[in-house]
């Protein structure tokens, strides 16, 4: 696509200004830095540095996290969040989520384990698990 | 980490206009509207063609979200797809792994599903045809349904009201017996769950 004839400042009209200030605490960036994006259920857990720190992921003093980043890290403390979780729990857009959790991944203070590939299915012992768990909700 | 890798699964709901999608996430799991801003050129799809808007490069979608805890470490995730047809792409990216889906159909407008049926049966991903059963509407047999829509016979065709916890989790079950089914046989689990006849709770 390109840009329109009449200016830049059609980028910015009203449609697209709540867009703008989210993607403010990516530093503007807008893909994630992760090789492929991230699945919405791929599972975002909080790698071993950050569960030794006696204050929770707000104990890091690496200065180059955002207080989001934080959030993040410290949800991903407590159980798996998927990126859906993570969009939900503290209302940011899925696509800032991706870029954050890919920022945690690089720097080692989060693990994300991926889905099932499409072409394959969990094990039939998970599936039986879930249609027993679904009954008895 | 030593643990197990935990483990989530997601069924995606479909459906036209009005179905009962969000009622039918809303019935099992506490339901979270989820925002996905996406930036339709970055995602190398056509930009969207409604006119006036040509220049926009961003566009929010909001879905229907829902979880449902089995144990801490498996998760089912339901994902009501967006319904207008400019966010298809989405689907796309939805359906990626998912281990199968609901298609909600309203009897009086059946034709609306169409375009879901059509989509799921094409990427092969493993679906459940759930007549949902509004007040009024003809009590379609499974079998007319079934014809109405040219369903392949392994497709499970189910009544269900998107109301009821209970009648979305037969269905839910449903789905994931036919992922079950559909590896290892090639025909699905058909089982007719009950529409519930009664008068709907007052206040509805
Ligand atoms: N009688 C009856 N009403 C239902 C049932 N399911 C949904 N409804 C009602 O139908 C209307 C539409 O339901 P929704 O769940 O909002 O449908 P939807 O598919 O999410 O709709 P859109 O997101 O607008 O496409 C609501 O007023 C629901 O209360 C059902 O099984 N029986
Ligand atoms: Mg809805």
């Amino acid at each position: 696509m390109t840009a329109p004839e009449d200016g830049a400042g059609r980028w910015y009209d009203d449609a697209a200004g709540p867009v703008v200030r989210p993607y403010a605490m990516t530093r503007g960036r807008t893909v994630s830095t992760a090789e492929d994006r991230l699945d919405l259920i791929a599972l975002v857990v909080a790698a071993e540095p950050l569960t030794s720190l006696p204050g929770g992921a707000h104990g890091l003093t690496d200065r180059s996290l955002s207080p989001e980043h934080l959030d993040i890290a410290d949800l991903a403390l407590r159980s798996p969040q998927s990126v859906a979780d993570l969009a939900t729990g503290l209302d940011l857009p899925v696509g800032v989520v991706r870029v954050l959790v890919g920022d945690l991944l690089a720097a080692g203070y989060v693990h994300v384990s991926r889905p099932v590939p499409p072409a394959e299915l969990p094990d039939e012992g998970v599936l039986r698990e879930v249609i027993a768990g679904l009954r008895a909700l | 980490m030593h643990a197990p890798a935990p483990v989530a699964l997601k069924i995606l709901v479909a459906g036209g206009f009005g179905a009962g999608k969000t009622t039918f996430v809303g019935a099992v799991s506490e339901i979270k509207p989820l925002r996905t801003e996406e930036l339709l050129t970055e995602a190398g799809r056509p930009v969207d063609d409604t006119s006036g808007v040509e220049h926009k490069r961003t566009t929010t979608v909001a879905m229907d979200f829902g979880r449902i805890t089995l144990r801490p470490e498996l998760v089912l995730y339901l994902f009501g797809t967006p319904g207008q047809d400019r966010f298809w792409f989405l689907w796309d990216e939805l359906a990626s792994g998912a281990l199968g889906a609901v298609v909600l159909a309203d009897t009086r407008r059946l034709r609306d599903c169409f375009a879901a049926v059509d989509y799921f049966e094409r990427r092969g991903i493993p679906f459940t045809l759930a007549v949902n059963c509004f007040d009024g509407a003809a009590r379609y047999p499974e079998e007319a349904v079934r014809e109405a829509l040219d369903l392949d016979p392994g497709v499970p065709v189910v009544l269900c009201d998107a109301r009821d916890r209970e009648s979305v989790k037969d269905v839910l079950v449903t789905v994931v017996e036919n992922a079950r089914g559909s590896r290892s046989t090639s025909a699905g689990t058909a089982r007719p769950a009950a529409c519930s006849a009664t008068t709907p709770p007052a206040g509805w």
